[in-house]
Order: C-alpha cells, then structure tokens, then sequence
C-alpha cells in the first residue's frame, strides 16, 4: 500500500512539478525561456509518467477491486468539519485518468510543434501542466471540496489560457466571461456542498454514498439539482453555454485539451461520480435530460450556420455534451462516460486537426507577406479554404476519419456511445416518472444526430473538398497554394492516433444485445459495462432486442442520411452557395440559428449591462451622496450646533455678569415657588 | 516568554527613541528596519511555544499592579487563540511596511518612520491587553499614528480623508468608552473587591453576567464602535477616502491590520460578554454583512481608481467576517478568524501592489494603464495571485475562510436561515467579476499608453515584500489546519460558554421585572424561558432552516 500512495503521489505531484520548474524558471530566468526542447521535455514527461503509472494501476485493477485510497493530510478541520487531501483510485476514477493523461500526452506532444514559434512557449507548457494537476484532483479527489479545487483549478488554467494572447482584448474579454460564467455554476455547486455537509455531516465521497438514506428527499432533489446548475456552467450547458464557443480564441491544442476533451466533461463526472444518490430523485433526472436535449439541438443548429472552423467545432462540442447530459438523465451513467470516452478521441482529434489546418493557413499568410503581398485574411474561416486534402494528407485523413465517428456511422467510436445513449432514452421512455417527455427528448436526440452528421461533413467538405479558394477571394492571394504544406511530424503523429481511436474506441462498449442475438444466452461484451458496473447506478435496460435492433438500424439510417445530404451539398466544396440555398430554405429560423439565439446578447441586455449600470450610476452615488452625506450632515449639525453657541461665548464680562445675575434670580424664584 | 511579548510590543517604541538620534536618512530606514524585524523574529518563540491544547487561555501573561487605588485597573497582557494570530500577523506587516516605504516617501522622514513604529506597538497592544482599559488605550493609540500618516504624507485630498478617519473612529470609540466604564462599575461591584474592575479574566468569567437590558445597550455601544472600525455597511464611507489619500504603507496597516480590530473586538468583546445581545442582534448584522458583501463588491466593480476598488472589496471581504462571527457556531467562527488574517494576506498584498505601480507611473486610474502584462511580467504574476487569493480561488487562502464561513453559517441555529449565506455567497461570483475585470484592463489588451512602455519591473526589495505574502497566501491555502489549530480548542469552547451563559442570564432574567421591549427581543416569558424549552427552540431552528 505505501507503493501505491507513492504512486498516486507521483501521478498528482509530477504535473505540478512540471508547472512550477517550467513556471518559476521561465519566469526567474529569460534564457531558459529559449531552451525549447528542453521544456517540451520537462513538460511531457510530467504528463506521460503518470499516463504510464495509471496504465499500472489499470492493469492491476478488476472490475471488483475495491476502491484505492491514499490520505496525504489533513485539509480542513474545525469544530465538525473535516476533509482530507486523499485521492480515490477506482473504477471511474482510472478511465477518466486515462483519458486525461492519455489525451493529455498526446495533446503536450502536438503543442511543441504548434507552439514552438511563440514566445510565450514556457509559459504555455506551465499552464498546461498546471491544468493537468486540476484535472487529476477534480477525477481523482475523494471528497466534494478536493474535487472542487480541481474544478476551479481548471477553471483558472482555462482562463489563462484562453486569454494566453492577453494584448488582444477580444481574447481577454472571452476569458474572463469564462471564468465568470463557471462562477455562476461554481456557486450553485458550493450550496450543493453546504447542504451535503448539512445533512451527511461529510463531503467525503464514500460517506455520502454509503448512506443515502440519510439525506431527505427535498435535500437529494437540491443537491442533484445545484450540482447540475454547477455541471451546466462547467459543461456549458442551457443556460450557461455561451462562453465555451468564445474560449476558442485560445490556442487551438488548449481547445482540443480543456475545451473538448478533458474538462468540459467534469460535469459528467461529477453527475456520474454520485449516480447513487441522482437516481433517487427522478426531478432532477428528467431536468438533466431535457436540459441535455435541448442543448445538444440547440447548440446543433448553431454549429450548422457557422463558418470559423474553430466555432464549428465549439457548437459541436456543446452539442456533445447535450448528449452526454441526455444520457446522465436517462440513468445512462456509463453510456455518458463512454460518450466522453469517445468525444475525447474524436473531437480532440477534429480539433488538433483545425490546429494543423489554421497552422498551415497562418503559414501561407506569412509567406504572402514574405512574398511582399499585403494579404490579410481570416486562417479560421473555412469559407478561405476548400481543397486541402491534396495539400494536407495526414490532417485529411484523420479529421475525415473523426468526423466519421463523431457522425455516429459504424462501426467507428461515436456510433457506439451514440445509440446506447439513445438507446437508453427510448428505454426510460417506459419508466413510471415522465415517461413520455423521455421519448420527447429522444425524439430530439434522433434529429440532432441527423444534424450532427450534417454540419460536421460540411465543415470537412468545406474545408478539404473542392479547390483552394483562397486566391479567388483576396487579390494579393494569388499564389497562395505554393505556401501551403502538411504541418511537421509533431504534430501529424497525434493526429493519427487520435483518428485510429476514433476507428477502434467504440469497441470498448459494443452493446451485449448483440452477442446476446446470436448466442442466445447473456453476454458480456460491453467492457465499459463490466468495467464500471460497481461505480454508476445505470438503470436496467428494458427494450427487447428486437427494439434494440431497431433503434440500432434508426440511428445508422439517420446518420447515414446526414451525412449524404451533407455530401449532395457542400460535397464538391461549394460551402457559400449551398449555405444561401439553406437560409432561403430556413429563412428566419436560419437567421436565428445564424445570431445563436441572441444569448449574449440576451445577458448582455438584461443581466450585466443593467447591473454595471445600477452600479455606477445607482450605488456608486448613493454610496457618497446618500450615505455618505448623512455621516456629512450628522457632522454639520455637530458643527452648527458648535457655531451657534459660540455666539455665547463673547468675551465680554459685562455679558457673563448678566447671565450669571438673570440664573441667580431663576433659581432662587424657583427654590421660593 | 512573557518579557518576550513585552519586549515584542515596546521595541518599537525604543526604535523611535534611537531615530532621535540621527538625522541621516539612511541610518532612520534602517533602525525602523531591524526594530520591525527585530519585532518579527523575537515574536517566532511565542508562536512555536504557544500552547495548542490550552489555547483557551491566555498565555505569556504579564499582570501588574492597578494603576489607581480602589479601580481594578491593571496592567494585563498576553496571547490566547484568538489574539496569536492577529499578532503575528501585524509583527509580519512590520517590516514590510517600512520596506515598502523606502523609496516612496522623501518627506520628514523622521516623522514618518516614528509614526510607522508607534502604530506597530499600538497595534501590537491592541491584539495582546487582556484589560478593557489598556485595550481602549491602544485602541485610541493607533489612531493617532494613522491621523498624521494620512494627513502629512497622503494624497491631495489627505485632510479631508484623515479628519473623517479620525472623528468616525473617535466618535465610536467614545460611546463605547461610556459602555466600558459602566461594564468596569458593573463587574466591580459583582467581584466586591473593587468598585471598577476591568480585567479581562474575570470579565470572561462564566460568574459574571450582564443583565438584559444592559446588555443591550451595551452591546449597541461597543458594536458600533467596532462596526465603523470593520467597517461594516453602512458605517463604511471612511475607508475609501481613507485608502485612497493614505500612503501605500498607511493603507497596507490600515487593510492589514487596523480593520481586523473591529472584527477581533466583536469576537473578543461583545460575544463573551452580551452573548444574549449577540445572539439577538445576530439576523440583524448578518443583514448588514450581507448588505455589505453584495453593495461593496458592486461598487467595487465601477471604481476607476485601483487603490479604491481594493478599499471596497475590503468592505465586501469583510462583510463575510462579519457574517461568520455572527453565525455563533465553531466553523463558521474560524472561518471568520481565518479570513482575517486572510485579508490581511491579500488585500495587504494588493495594496503593495498598487503602491508599487504608483511609485512607477503616479496615478492609479485604470485607464492609464493597459496592456503592461508584457513590460512588468513578474508584477503580472504577484498581482495575478493577489487577485486570485482576494476572489478566494480554492487551493489559496481566500477560499478557505469563505468556505468554512459560508458553509458554518449556512446551518447556524443563531442566524436561522440559510437565505443569508445564500445571499453572500453572490459575492464570490461578484468577486470574480470586479478583481478580474480591474485586472484585464489594468495588465491586459494592447499597450496603448506610451508612457508605460518603460515601466521597471519589481526590483529585488519589491519581490522580497510579496514573496513572504505568497508563500502564506498558498500555505493557508494547502494547510489551512497549521493555523486554525491555534483557535480551534478556544473558540469552541468559547461558543458552547457563551451559549451556555446566554441560557443562565435569561433564566435568571424571569425573576426580574424587565420593560416590555426587552421581554419581546430576548422573548423571556416564564413558560418559555426554561432550559429544556430554550433548548427546543434551537432545535426547532435547526429543523426549519435548511430549505427556505
């Protein structure tokens, strides 16, 4: 056991080790902000060790290995309260540090080729370490409060790195609406942990879930529903979604790490993390899928009328994670996980490949001006690009492969998560409690699984099929092809991987109904299922496998369906054309999807401008005015009060003899009277 | 050890005696240096040697003779759970204060320097008297070293600021003079052995109680004196002026640890001794404190001024403190303890902070500046963790007393609802929005101000001021347990005390004929007063809060 702690140790400790070396000498020191290699190095092996330390602990681990617990010290502790810094190894705990570490590697590997020519190079390796230490307590903590450093500590780290290019005020700006907007969430989930203490006495994870009973039914329904509130800012949910699509100003493998795959999905966690206790209160289990289901459509739509290949892919990964939250409500805890599980591989991988395209754009403007040409354009807007494939083989490929799985086609790794998540929906469809808006929400998930397909093959066609369009468009582009290349083998390598998980992810959760068809007997070939089958509280599955099938059948239909709509449209690269045939076809509904629903401009309007304004012309100046001037006025009534019977203070002794006569007579008449 | 402490409070003194002496700048900054130091690391062996499980009692104690003949006026220091901190905390500040000093002030330095280390031994005494009276004494004492280090060595508009500093304070004080000397009537007539007794230990004693009625006043009295001193909402409007006139030095010891006076008199003073009153007035100031979390931080948010921005996050951190004390319960009392100090970590630092870019440009308005992240990277960082230890990032100190404060008060049986902490915990969101806001346009965006683009970044003695700030601003953050073990015993104790004391006055109170007004606040019916019946309707609150 002492080995094990020394390892988990190792696991949360090197990323921080990695940050503060990396931070403190870049910062210290400028020439060691120039030894490139040498802090790539640093960097990646902080996260690439403890990668290899949990492949160990997952390698030494069952299904039914009980739960590892290692206890540093004590956190917190006064009067009743007490929590420790101690991280819980299980079942869940390991595929998320998987995921983190793994994708992580992966994704520190991609950024020393993406980031090599930037000056903030040291400082951006510290930051993403930093987060990869947030991220590891957030899956790993085995308390509420451990798990909410992490959560906050990402939180930073997705703050400072959205805003790494802080002399851009845009990019500031979309920073601190980040971290505003997880405020939001992060309060909610502080009252959730004030009102688990209250009734368990304990944020401890396996206190709570040991005796649920416990905890009073209203006080289940408001933990569920605050942790949720703090899940829908964390995993930009309805209504707090809006600033996951402006973090994209940050570099593009920090939109791949934090704002895909890693923590935009702690929400999930979380909700999965205390399954036993959300499935006890039905409410918030049908809020979470309809809030799940409505995001994922709402954030659809958007994605389909964008034309930064970044926010595309934002709204996408709102869209996802709507999914993932239809699946939580559904008691799908492990087909949420397994969602994540996938989302990871693939949309990492769209990501890093919209890196490797915007890298190659940015290549071409800078070789224009090393050419003398004054071009200035956008590197993210697909409608410059079309026809890469030929250009960009590596990146073609895999974002293509990607983009299969995310469509949800067989027998790639979004197909998989995607219909067991439907699956389940349909499923709860049959339960006593809201039955009906159950089909209601997988209903949604149908349509939105047709736009997915839709709007990620438009990204791709428009972006690698057809010609390059950029010398069209801008005069001086006119050679601009010659300056476009494949990006260096840094960060193609990534890509591959990420695509050839994308192809083979989904076998980690292939449905028992269909070995179960064919063998006539139970099986168990879900390995996720048997995995996690002693952490998440899943509802039973109760569709019949010949209603599995079909639903099977639906989802590849519909998939299917998107993807060749796509492909008769924007097939040949046509996007700008096709996107007009779309509005006129859509007409105000398009416009809308087009303005993103007003959101921002919704909060803008009513929430913050309102409230600055209040601020400054209300409180500001009843603060001096009005509360200032009562301690003003109770100080001048002293003073006149002073002033005036100064006027009796004259000086003159005639007059004191007078007022001493005139108050002789008074007392003596009154001792007489 | 107890000459230790004396020693710890008076070398100050001594060190304004050498500074007679000389008239050569050098020699002034540094004699103000080593004396503050020397302060610092002489006051090390009370903390390691403090007694943790005693911590209830006062320790290190120095008892004198009474002053006057008849009056139990004595001479009584020492430090027990509840002052170790504090004290430590201000012997921290001294030598930073006048390190901060040392370039920015040119004027009468001998002066200056004398009114730095006067203001040490006050406020060293205010933290360490165990009497009524030689803690008013202090207490007066410290006012007027900041009267002149606002009115001389302040801004523009520092006369003004300092006379409203001045009579606010003093005027509170008084009233709170009247309230003390008629607690001393009233505690020496209860011993018998004196007409006037003010000494703290019997004070404290579970023997000695307040009636009703007087304690209500009496707790009027005295709270008011330490609300202004908090300041808690609507008592606050000195602080900005205050703040924004003061030298850096004057505002990092006013923000540090003048405030905390206020704070440490409630705990100190008004809970032990008007438990009742505490208790009854509870709802009332949590209103206030909420008030005050949620208005200060608002108007913090439209300052153009750093240094006044920083003034009114003070009254919005110290509304939690305020809030915590009164949610009567050991988290959230320790939180509010913690927090203290906390602020005192991290509004001390920001106020460092801006003095050093004042130093560099001579103004303060945030939109003379912009976009300097890139020319000042190292002053980016201690600002950007002084920011984020201020909107109580968890792993940082901030966190660690609003969590404990929020979460104790969010099932105080005193407060009876939890809409209070609901209501407070807004703040942390508001937090996030002015300290952020003020940063990004402070060291964000595109450098538009040409006369920035030459700004130095922190030199050795700058960087030598925060580090000490940060490495306890992550301490108290990662271990908060090494500091909140010195009050815990103490302030348990304390609670279950006081609460145990506020049944045995109101029983004793049913005999009593008391006005009806009295009968109403403290709700003292013979049915009702009983003690099982007292009891009940503790539980009952606890029962109803929750879920409202």
């Amino acid at each position: 056991m002492e080995s094990a702690t020394l390892l988990v140790a190792l696991i949360v400790g090197l990323p921080l080790l990695g940050f503060l070396i990396n931070g403190l000498l870049g910062l210290a020191n400028p020439g060691f902000r120039n030894r490139k290699t040498l802090i790539g190095a640093i960097a990646n092996l902080s996260v690439f060790v403890p990668f290899l330390i949990t492949c160990y602990f997952f390698l030494n681990f069952t299904s039914e290995t009980e739960p590892l617990i290692s206890t540093f010290f004590t956190w917190i502790e006064t009067g009743s309260f007490s929590v420790d810094i101690a991280y819980q190894i299980d079942q869940l705990s390991i595929v998320m540090m998987l995921v983190v570490t793994g994708v992580g590697s992966l994704i520190h590997f991609y950024s020393i080729g993406y980031m090599w020519h930037d000056e903030g190079y040291w400082k951006f390796f510290a930051y993403l370490n930093l987060f990869i230490f947030a991220m590891l307590n957030l899956v790993m903590g085995n308390n509420l409060l451990l798990l909410f450093l992490g959560w906050e500590g990402v939180g930073l780290c997705s703050y400072l790195l959205i805003g790494f290019w802080y002399t851009d005020m845009a990019k500031s700006d979309a920073a601190n609406k980040a971290f505003w907007y997880n405020r939001i969430g992060d309060f909610a989930f502080l009252i959730a942990m004030f009102l688990t203490f209250q009734s368990v006495g304990s944020l401890n994870f396996q206190t709570i879930l040991s005796d649920l009973s416990a905890i009073p039914a209203d006080y289940k329904f408001w933990i569920g529903f605050l942790m949720l509130v703090g899940a829908t800012g964390k995993s930009a949910q309805i209504p707090l979604f809006v600033w996951l699509p402006d973090a994209m100003a940050g570099p593009t493998s920090v939109s791949a790490l934090i704002h895909a795959a890693t923590m935009v999905t702690s929400g999930i966690y979380l909700i999965s993390r205390m399954s036993p206790m959300f499935v006890m209160s039905p409410e918030v289990m049908i809020i979470i899928a309809v809030i799940g289901a409505l995001t994922a459509l709402v954030a659809a739509t958007i994605a389909l009328t964008q034309n930064d290949i970044k926010r595309v892919l934002a709204y996408s990964t709102v869209s996802q994670l709507g999914y993932m939250f239809l699946a939580l409500g559904s008691g799908a805890f492990t087909a949420a996980i397994f969602h994540v599980v996938t989302h990871a591989f693939f949309k990492a991988c769209l990501f890093l490949g919209s890196g490797s395209v915007i890298h190659a754009m940015e290549h071409v403007e800078h070789g224009l001006h090393e050419d003398g040409k004054a071009a200035h354009f956008d590197p993210q807007d697909m409608r410059n690009m079309g026809g890469l494939k030929e250009y960009m083989p590596s990146t073609y490929w895999t974002f293509l492969l990607a983009t299969i799985a995310i469509a949800g086609i067989p027998p790639l790794a979004g197909f998989f998560s995607k219909d067991e998540i439907l699956a389940f929906a349909f499923s709860a469809g049959f339960s006593e409690f809201a039955g009906p808006l159950y089909f209601f929400v997988w209903g949604i998930g149908i349509v939105t699984a047709f736009l997915t397909a839709f709007y990620m093959f438009r990204l791709t066609f428009g972006t690698f099929n057809g010609e390059f369009k950029l010398p069209n468009r801008i005069a001086d582009a006119k050679n601009a092809a010659k300056h476009l290349h494949e990006s260096p083998f840094t960060m193609t390598f990534p890509l591959w991987a990420l695509g050839i998980l994308s192809v083979i992810g989904g076998f980690l959760g292939v449905p028992n109904f269909i070995a179960e068809t064919f063998t006539h007997q139970e099986a168990h070939i879900n390995l996720l299922h048997n995995w996690l089958h002693n952490v998440n509280a899943d509802f039973g599955m109760t569709l019949s496998h010949g209603v599995e099938w079909t639903l099977m059948i639906v989802s590849i239909a519909i998939a299917i369906a998107g993807s060749l709509v796509a492909y008769r449209m924007y097939g040949s690269g046509a996007t700008e054309e096709s996107d007009a045939k779309l509005a006129a076809r859509f007409g105000g509904l398009y416009e809308i999807w087009k303005q993103k629903y007003s959101l921002d401009e919704i909060y803008e309007g009513l929430i913050s401008k309102p409230l600055v304004r209040f601020s400054d012309k209300g409180l500001a100046v009843f603060d001096m005015k009005f509360v200032d001037g009562i301690v003003n006025t109770v100080g001048g009534i002293v003073r006149l009060f002073g002033s005036l019977t100064r006027y009796i203070q004259t000086g003159v002794a005639s007059t004191y003899a007078l007022a001493l006569v005139i108050g002789v007579i008074i007392v003596i008449s009154i001792l007489i009277l | 050890m107890e000459l230790l402490l004396n020693i710890c409070i008076y070398l100050p003194l001594a060190g304004i005696a050498a500074l007679l002496f000389t008239r050569n700048e050098k020699a002034i900054k540094w004699i103000s240096l080593v004396v503050t130091s020397a302060v610092f690391l002489l006051s090390l062996p009370l903390l390691f040697n403090f007694d943790i499980a005693g911590s209830a009692t006062a320790q290190y104690l120095t008892v004198g003779e009474p002053f006057l003949n008849g009056l139990d006026i004595k001479y009584i220091v020492g430090l027990d759970g509840l002052s170790l901190l504090l004290f430590m905390l201000t012997t921290l500040f001294g030598p930073i204060v006048i390190l901060s000093s040392w370039n920015s002030i040119t004027k009468h330095l001998t002066g200056y320097y004398a009114m730095l280390l006067l203001l040490q031994t006050a406020s060293l005494g205010v933290f360490a008297s165990l009497d009524l009276i030689v803690f008013y004494v202090f207490f007066e004492l410290s006012l007027i070293p900041m009267y002149f280090l606002i009115g001389i060595w302040g801004g523009k508009g520092r006369i003004h600021a300092t006379i409203k500093f001045f009579i606010y304070t003093l005027v509170g004080s008084l009233i709170m003079l009247i309230g003390l000397i008629y607690v001393g009537y009233d505690a020496g007539s209860f011993f018998n052995d004196y007409a006037f007794s003010t000494d703290w230990r019997f004070l404290s004693s579970s023997e000695y109680q307040v009636g009703l009625v007087e304690q209500t006043w009496l707790f009027l009295a005295f709270a008011l004196a330490f609300c202004i001193k908090v300041p808690l909402f609507p008592f606050h409007t000195w602080l900005p002026y205050a703040h924004t006139e003061a030298p850096t030095a004057g505002s990092v010891v006013l923000a540090a640890i003048m405030l905390k006076v206020g704070t440490y008199g409630l705990l100190r003073f008004c809970l032990p001794l008007f438990p009742n009153a505490f208790i009854e007035f509870a709802p009332y100031m949590a209103v206030l404190a909420v008030i005050g979390i949620i208005y200060g931080a608002l108007v913090a948010m439209v300052q153009k001024d750093v240094k006044k921005l920083v003034a009114y996050s003070s009254v919005s951190h110290l509304g939690f403190v305020v809030l915590g004390l009164f949610a009567f319960n050991t988290i959230a009392v320790q939180g509010a303890l913690i927090q203290m100090i906390n602020h005192g970590l991290s509004t001390g630092a920001l106020f460092l902070i801006v003095g050093m870019i004042y130093d560099r440009r001579h103004t303060r308005m945030i939109k003379d500046f912009g976009g300097i992240a890139k020319v000042i990277p190292v002053f980016a960082v201690m600002f950007m963790i002084s920011t984020l230890a201020s909107i109580g990032l968890p792993g940082l100190n901030g966190f660690i007393g609003e969590f404990l404060i929020l979460n104790g008060s969010f099932h105080s049986e005193v407060l009876g609802s939890s809409v209070f902490t609901i209501l407070a915990a807004t703040g942390v969101i508001l937090a996030a929005v002015y300290m952020l806001w003020m940063y990004q346009r402070v060291m964000f965006g595109p450098l538009k101000n040409e006369e920035n683009e030459d700004l130095v970044d922190l030199n050795a003695r700058e960087i030598g001021l925060l580090v000490p700030l940060v490495i306890f601003m992550v301490w108290i953050g990662i271990r908060p347990v090494d500091f909140i073990q010195y009050s815990e015993a103490q302030i348990s104790q304390l609670i279950e005390s006081s609460k145990d004391k506020s049944v045995a006055v109101k029983q004793n109170a049913i005999q009593e004929d008391l006005p009806e007004w009295a009968n109403t606040l403290y709700d003292v019916t013979p049915e009702l007063a009983s003690e099982e019946l007292d009891n009940e309707r503790f539980e009952e609150n606890e029962n109803s809060e929750g879920l409202k």
